[in-house]
Formats: structure tokens, sequence, C-alpha cells
């Protein structure tokens, strides 16, 4: 999440679910939180029942509109034109928290005068590189700052910790950056930010996402409104804002618009991530991604990480929390190589593996089709229908030598070899695939220990209920035995290869009927331990010279004390309304992050009405309900001493303690692949030209440039035929779960939403002949899927220079398995990803539909590819 | 009663699972949980038939390259042929060095897809074990 990461220092929600109570005004934006997230979706009417006001802007009119005092509505992939207007509507109005942003962001600090702007660049900013499509970010840097940090310098485009990893940002050398506080030097971040978004005025915002302008301005009034030292208004969203190839930088203007209206920490502000999985925060915490090691340290590049030193040096900071990197690194290391770790070997750094660019799950799959991938392990996820392009990944799946599916039930992605769309077809022959396929069965969360991390960074354990059934095993079970395996096999070995599988740790101690691995000792691990044993209390205890273990640095203190702190159950109605002894959350247990900033600058409530936090001279303490985010006995008025380091380097007024300034950045001096300030690009297929700047699309942005991956080159030249004249975006249900294995395989689940549909408007209906369920095909450059038509006015079909833009909405829940099947959306969708962090582009795709079923075997395919060359050209 | 926590989404309301005679007979809201506060939405309402959903698979499905039927595999079997096929692919896909002569250290041939249904500690543990082996294409839902 480096949206959040490079704006405030922490890749996570910066707020919890129960905190929107607290809320004035709520935006709930990329997001259909009460279809989705129904339970969480309480906090939110909790509030309005308190007398906030709520607004959804969305494509479609839904369940969460229906609950709105406001509905507006967008044309998908234009949200940064939406918000880079309020943040111009703020700024042009003097309506921003003027001693807040002054405090607390770096809206006063000075850019180099290298920089040159999308205004004067025609939608570029300066350092763009044409030959390798990247950007040089050195001329977006701090003025007076020598060197920025190594992001975005490295060669071959490979992802830095902080353009994927969300750490917080580092703005170079331990200099003081120059600033102006009374924030009118040309060149400071808030005149920058001012000139940025003048364009995006209520007229550009009209033109670009069809929203009438009363109707804008009538949600920018409401956020104003509700902002400043009395009230706070908060935002939600989902992958609504995230599936875009633009994705991080919608982020970075959520977060500009909440710094510039002082609602970031503070109780009823911030920013809510709303994630899909029971562990998805979990699973980017603890990294099961190819770029990160736990708790956001970058996986070492071959460019920075000739030893330990230079991979430090690369990526920690002078100033703040990541001046104590090595700290952290050098903890992870002695957990995983135990004594074979030492100083004298650089705690076996070199035994880590290096990256040399993108090695994401897209680009796998296209080393997968160029047979360069032998064997592929997937868990708990069902590529084939829920990964975009799924028809590329069902190909990639018939090319490699082995895979091990685990899951519960036999999902698509096990069953490609027999029952897929291409075997179908006849492209591909069962007889002809050569992949060796293992099923396991996985056991459920019933059936084993473990803690999930959820959406606000709470830590929760489940516990065992009983044993799993057959061969059913936890994947701790598969992960421990596998690694047991094969370490019997290399036993012995001289091979220098084999050494960092021979100095593994790897004793948990094994429980049960079935040897299942003891869940808490590897949670003692994570939580780490001291130089006598003991469980550390929290992340400060960590040291640099291999006295400490600890496998993520940002959960040390989940058992603190030896005590499973996740499986804390104090009741509610038993606790403050912060709930602090309900699970653990990183870190430290602090529930609303930069809570400091709920205090002014001396450390007294911006007012009664919004305490949270503050300073007590009298203790000499920051108190509150929750644990502050700050050092608890640092005074407001401390200012460090020159070359202080680390922590010791922030004044007692910098509550973004990640931050390598303490600041909260509007501005983005390095760290982002595509831009220090977000601007408005259309996505990879557009039926529109971008009205905002001459520049169609995100000038970096990621293409699989793969034949199983064709693009429709959109809006078409002048006199060329529209072949994909509507606009394709994706959905979800309640009933249903992502790709579908956890819920298309439950018999009420799928009586309550039975089969695949799509929403169109009557307009387009009519124009297509489409009938209330009667059936479409829907036809992308990629694929045709049929569904099940609902016409309705939940879809509105737009106005956009000067025409009628109609929308095609559609769930991605469906696969040929299961008690519900229907078609799958994926088989529609584009591989154009985010620069960042390689997501993908779901939400906003062109697309045409017609009326009827889709042809089945061999002349599915031949449709596509007739319509693609134009001989079905409407 | 066992505690638990709701497998779906991201909200993570908490869950009462009540047991008799090793069986699942009953999942619930927990009313204690200061976010759910007792509530499940349709899907998490729907847990135990998931857990117990009659198509699921308890036993180890094995199709041979080529093959045209699924077939029946021990555990212990499966298990052993995955370990071989990992120290294979190790072997044949290992780069030591890049063209400059810089330390990789890793092999290409082995991804992973998958984690943000799993626990905390078998993301640990498999992103610990992967990373032992040198392979570095591991990715999961977040990406997605």
């Amino acid at each position: 999440m480096p949206g959040l990461g490079t704006s405030f220092g922490r890749g996570g929600a910066t707020t919890f679910l129960q905190d929107l109570q607290n809320s004035d005004a709520i935006l709930i934006m990329g997001s259909n939180m009460a279809e989705n997230h129904p339970v969480g979706f309480q906090w939110v009417m909790e509030a309005r029942r308190r007398g906030a006001t709520l607004i959804h802007v969305d494509p479609r009119f839904t369940r969460t509109s229906a609950l709105a005092d406001r509905h507006v509505t967008i044309r998908p992939g234009t949200d940064i034109a939406f918000l880079g207007g309020l943040v111009n509507y703020v700024i042009a109005n003097g309506r921003e928290f003027r001693e807040y942003i002054t405090a607390y962001s770096n809206a006063a600090t000075i850019i180099n005068d290298d920089f040159r702007d999308t205004e004067d660049l025609d939608g570029y900013f300066s350092g763009w590189q044409p030959a390798d499509c990247t950007y040089d970010s050195s001329s977006w840097a701090y003025e007076g700052v020598e060197e920025m940090s190594a992001a975005g310098n490295r060669e071959g485009g490979g992802p830095s910790s902080e353009q994927s990893g969300a750490h917080g940002g580092d703005h170079g050398t331990a200099e003081q950056p120059h600033r102006d506080l009374s924030l009118t030097h040309p060149r400071c971040v808030f005149q920058l930010l001012k000139r940025h978004f003048s364009r995006y005025t209520p007229a550009m915002v009209a033109e670009t996402c069809g929203v009438p302008e009363s109707e804008f301005v009538a949600v920018a009034e409401t956020l104003c409104a509700n902002s400043g030292r009395e009230r706070t208004s908060a935002l939600c969203y989902a992958v609504g804002w995230t599936h875009h190839t633009t994705g991080v930088q919608i982020i970075r203007a959520a977060s500009i618009l909440q710094t510039l209206l002082g609602n970031i920490g503070r109780p009823g502000g911030g920013i809510l991530a709303l994630r899909g999985h029971a562990s998805i925060q979990g699973s980017t915490d603890i990294p099961t991604l190819f770029d990160l090691l736990p708790g956001y340290l970058p996986m070492p590049h071959v460019d920075a990480a000739a030893s330990l030193e230079e991979y430090i040096d690369a990526d920690s900071s002078p100033s703040g929390y990541w001046g104590h990197m090595r700290d952290y690194t050098v903890s992870l290391l002695k957990a995983w190589f135990g004594d074979a770790a030492t100083a004298e070997n650089d705690f076996c750094f070199d035994h880590l593996p290096r990256l040399t660019g993108d090695h994401s799950t897209y680009h796998t799959t296209v080393e997968m089709l160029a047979g360069r991938v032998k064997g592929f392990f997937v868990l708990g996820e069902n590529p084939a229908v829920g990964s975009s392009n799924a028809g590329m990944q069902r190909r990639a799946l018939a090319a490699i030598d082995w895979l091990v599916v685990r899951d519960f039930q036999e999902i698509e992605t096990a069953s490609f070899w027999y029952d897929s769309p291409e075997v179908a077809s006849g492209e591909l022959r069962t007889e002809d695939i050569g992949t060796e396929v293992f099923f396991l069965p996985a056991a459920a969360h019933t059936e084993k220990n473990g803690s999930f991390t959820q959406t606000q960074r709470l830590l929760q354990w489940h516990d065992k209920a009983v044993e799993p059934p057959d061969d059913c095993r936890s994947d701790l079970w598969f992960f421990y035995h596998l690694g047991r395996l094969v370490r019997e096999r290399l036993a012995g070995s001289a091979d220098e290869r084999d050494r960092p599988v021979l100095d593994l740790t790897w004793d948990y101690p094994a429980e049960g009927p079935t040897a299942d691995p003891d869940a808490e000792s590897v949670l003692a691990e994570i939580n780490g331990w001291g130089p006598d044993g003991k469980p550390l209390s929290t992340y400060t205890e960590l040291r640099d010279d291999g006295s400490t273990a600890c496998g993520c640095w940002i959960y040390s203190g989940c058992r603190a004390d030896g005590v499973n702190q996740t499986r804390r159950r104090k009741p509610a109605r038993e606790q403050n309304s912060v709930a602090p002894e309900w699970g653990w959350a990183w870190p430290a247990n602090r529930r609303l992050l930069y809570n400091r900033a709920s205090a002014d600058p001396d450390g007294a409530p911006w007012s009664e009405r919004k305490r949270y936090v503050w300073w007590d001279a009298a203790e000499h303490r920051w108190v509150g309900e929750d644990t502050p985010d700050f050092q608890a006995d640092k005074p407001p008025d401390f200012h460090p001493e020159p070359g202080a380091k680390a922590e010791d380097a922030l004044s007692g007024q910098d509550p973004f303690i990640m931050q390598s300034d303490g600041k909260a950045w509007l501005w983005v001096p390095s760290g982002l692949a595509d831009g220090p300030l977000p601007a408005h690009y259309e996505p990879s297929e557009s039926p529109v030209h971008n009205p905002v700047y001459r520049r169609q699309d995100n000038p970096p942005a990621t293409r699989i440039d793969a034949p199983e991956n064709p693009r429709n080159d959109s809006p078409p030249a002048e006199g060329e035929p529209d072949r994909y004249p509507f606009v394709l975006s994706t959905f979800r249900v309640t009933e249903h779960h992502t790709a579908g294995a956890m819920s298309r395989t439950v018999d009420r689940l799928s009586e309550l939403q039975p089969e695949m549909f799509c929403e169109v408007a009557p307009a387009l209906a009519r124009a297509r002949g489409l009938e209330n369920r009667g059936w479409a095909t829907i036809i992308t450059a990629r694929g045709a899927i049929e569904a099940r038509v609902l016409v309705t006015e939940r879809v509105a079909s737009l106005a956009i220079n000067g025409r009628l833009v109609h929308q095609v909405a559609i769930p991605f829940h469906w696969g040929s398995r299961g008690l519900s099947t229907g078609d799958s959306a994926n088989d529609l969708t584009y591989l154009g990803l985010d620069p960042n962090v390689f997501i993908q582009d779901t939400k906003s795709l062109t697309c045409d539909i017609m009326n009827g079923r889709r042809p089945t075997g061999a002349a599915r395919q031949q449709l596509v590819e007739r319509h693609r060359t134009g001989g079905t050209v409407t | 009663m066992v505690s638990s926590i709701c497998p779906y989404c991201a909200v993570g309301c908490a869950q009462r699972v009540y047991v008799k005679d090793e069986r699942i007979i009953q999942i619930e809201g927990e009313p204690d949980s200061p976010i759910s506060r007792g509530h499940l939405c349709p899907k998490g309402a729907a847990t135990r038939a998931m857990v117990q959903s009659p198509t699921r698979l308890t036993k180890v499905r094995y199709r041979r390259p080529g093959g045209t039927t699924w077939e029946d595999l021990p555990l212990d079997t499966a298990m052993n042929m995955i370990a071989d096929r990992v120290v294979a692919a190790r072997r044949a896909s290992w780069e030591d060095r890049d063209d400059q002569g810089r330390t990789l250290r890793r092999c290409m041939g082995l991804a992973s897809l998958g984690g943000a249904t799993l626990d905390n500690e078998e993301n640990y543990l498999w992103k610990k074990l992967f990373t032992s082996w040198g392979a570095i294409q591991i990715e999961n839902q977040a990406r997605i």
C-alpha cells in the first residue's frame, strides 16, 4: 500500500472501523461497503445515527448508495479527477486546515528548482525517460537535500521497498530541508500543489467524471464543513480505488485531501482501506510477496545488496524509525538462521536471494508461458477465475511441469486440464497438457490454530475446534513437513547453494494426531526474543548486534510477556471504545495511527469534541484512550540536537514518526514510479480522449505485452469503427466471496445468488436489444462471456465530452465449477498494471455487448477474433 | 464453545464455534467483539456450511502428465513426490550470479500464489522456507 505508505509512513489503514462512529462526514468511494463489508458498515450507520453525513461516489447505485445521504455517479477510472477537484476546491477557497498542514505536513517544504509539472510538460512530470518508460525522480527532491533515497534509481525498473513496500518515506540526507512557513514561496509544496490542481475545476470534473458541477460542489462543501478543529471526516475505499493503472495515485490523492483538511491522526478522520480477505493485511505485513521481507523490509535487489551495509544504507533513513532498519534486519536474519548468523558473516545476509526487477504474479505468468517455471504452488487462491485475463492464466498453467493446489474444493485452477474454456474450444487438448497436478486438501480455520490480521491491522487468534478430516492439513503442516523433507534430501550437502536451506531454523514442536506444528511457537518467533530468550515487548528492544531475534519487527509485542496477545477477548462492554484489550494491533497495539496529530503543536487537543491523545505536562507523558503513536515522554517543545539519529532526530511536533522528516507527505519526493503528485490519466482502454492532458494514459504504467493479452487501442482514431464502445467494470456481491471457492460451493449462498449476470441501463438495453432476464454476450479484445441481463437504472449512462457513455457492470465471482456456475468476468479483463505495485486494472475497460448467448466450442474464440479484427463491426 | 474469527472478508468478525462429539454443530456471531458486536453477514453465517460442504475434497487427488482422470495418492507419497520436484527444480533453474558477476543465489523455476486466506504463522513459514530455497516468485491476493 505505497499510497498510504509514502504519504504517512505505514502501509495500512490509518484508523479502525469502530472509530467511524466519531465521524461528522464519511465519503465512501471505490467501495460498496454495505455490500462487501456489511458488518463493518454498522459503524457508518452508527455515525449517521449521530448526525453524520454519508456520501457515496460510485459508478453504480448500490446498497451503499441506498443508505447514503447523497450518491454521486462517476465514470469509472476518473477518481483522480474527482479527488483532484476536491483538492483544488479546498485550496482555491482557503478551506485547508492551515495550522495543521503548516506544522504536520510537508506543505512548507521547498522543492528543487529543476522540477517541472504536468502543467508545463503537458501531462508529464520532469524526469520522463522515454527510452525505458520510467521517471528519474531526482528533480522531485526537496531543495537543499543532496541525495534522495535510492528508490526509483535502480536499473530495470525494479521496485524498491518504498515503491512496493509502503514503508515510510525518506527525503534524503539528515540535513533539514528548506521550509517557508508562510506557504507563499512559489516552490513550496503548498504552492506547487495549488498550481498543479488548479486545472481540476468543477467544470473539468463535470467534463471528465460526468458529475454535474452542483453535485460536485455539494460533496466538496460537505467535506470542508465537516473538517477542522471541531469536526472530522473519514474516507473509506476498497478495490474500486486500487484496481487501476493509477491505483496508488488515487490513494495518494485521497491522502492529500485528508491531510489538507487535517483529518489524519484524529478521531472520526482517517483513511480506511477495506480489504477483501481474512488476512490480506497480514499477508502484506508478513508478506507472501516477492518484493518484501517481513515488516516491509525490502527484498534485496541486486543493485543495492552487495553487503548488508549497502542494503541498509540504500533503504534506511537517518531520521525517523526507519533509522533502526539494521536492528530489524539483523533480528530477522537471527530468527531465520539462528546460530549460523554471526557478525562475521553479515548475519547470513548472503543467504537471501536477489531480485533483478519485476517478479510479480503477472510477470511470472509470462515466465510460465515461456516454459521457465517448473513448479507452481497455489494456496487458497483461484487464478483461473480470480486473476485478470484468466484465459492467459489457464494457458500458463498448461505450460508448467507441475502444480500443487491446496484448497477445500476442486477449484477451476485444479481442473483446468479437463474443463477449461480452452479445452472446450479445442485450443488445448487434455492429453497434450503435460502439467502434473497435485491437489492437497486444506484444513479450514476451524481445524487449526492461528492468527488473521484484519483490515485495521488487528491480529485476532482463532482456536482449533475439531481435527481436520482425512488428508486435510493446515498450511502450517504442509510448509513445515515439506521443508523438513527437502532438508532431508539436502542433508550433508557441501554445495554452497544448499547452505541457506541447511542453516534455516526449522524446529517447531508438532502436536496432535497429524503432527501439526504448534502455531504459537511460530508466533513466538514472529514476536521475537532477547538475549535471555525472553519474549520481546516491543520493537524498540531490537538490536543490531545479533542479541535479539524477531521474525517480523512490526509484530513484536504480539506475544509480550509470553502471553498470546492476539488471543485476548475482553468483552467490548468491559473496556473503552478503543477496546485495546481485544486482540493486538500493530504497531505496539496502537489503534488510531499518527494520533499525536489529534493534539495541536503544543500538545493540547484541537478541540474538546475531538480529544483523543494529548500531552499531560504534570505526568510528563502523552495520554489518552489509545496508545500514543509517539515516544510517550517526548514533550511537544522537544527539539532535536544537531546530528541526532532516528526518532531522536524528530521534534515533539512531528507526528509521522516513520517518515524521515516526521511529516505527512502532500508531495512525495521519491519512492513512487509515476509522479510526486497524482494526475488524471485515462485507463488502458477508454472510450474517450483524456480531457485533462494530451497524454492519454499513465506514462509508466506496466503493460504485459503478450499475444494472450491484446488491448483495444482506444479511443478509436477519427473515422475508425468503435468495436468496443462501452465501459466495462467489475464488482462483487455480498453472497459470494472473490473467485468463489468459499461461496459457489455453499448451498445457501448459491441459492441467494445463483447466476452470473450483467447490469445495463435501459438506454443501452434498448440500443442493443437486450431483454431483462434474457441473455447477453459481452466481448472484449480478450474474450467473450455470457451473462443474464439485469436492466436497471442503477448503472447510469453518462454524458462525457458531448456523447453518452454506457456502462456494462459485471460481478467477478463465477466460474465453471461449484453449485452455482457461470462464465468468468476475468476472461474479459486485461493486464495493464499500476507501475508501483503491479496491480491490474479491472474497473474500467472497454467492451461490446449483444443480445443472446455466446457460441460454444471453437466458435467462441472465433467470435472474439472476428470482433477484434473487424468482421462484426457495429 | 471455541473462539474463532470469520474466514471471509477482512472485517474480522468474531465467531463462536459450538462443538459436540468432535463435530461442529453451530457457528454464530460473537457478541463480545467490539468490531462485529455479534453480527455476521450472509457469508459469515454460512461458515458451517462452508467447512462441512458435501463437495469438499478431503483426499489427495493426482493427475499425471497427459492424464485424463484424477487418481488416488497417499498423502505421504504426494509429499515426497513434491519434495523431490522442489529439489530438482532448484537444481535445474539455479542462478548463482548475473552477467556482471553479482550474487543472485536464486532459482527461477519455482513460483507460488496465495496467502491472504492463510494465517500469519503460515505465511511466515512459507516466506521463510521459500526464500531459503532461493525462490523469489511468491505472490498473493494483495496484488489481485
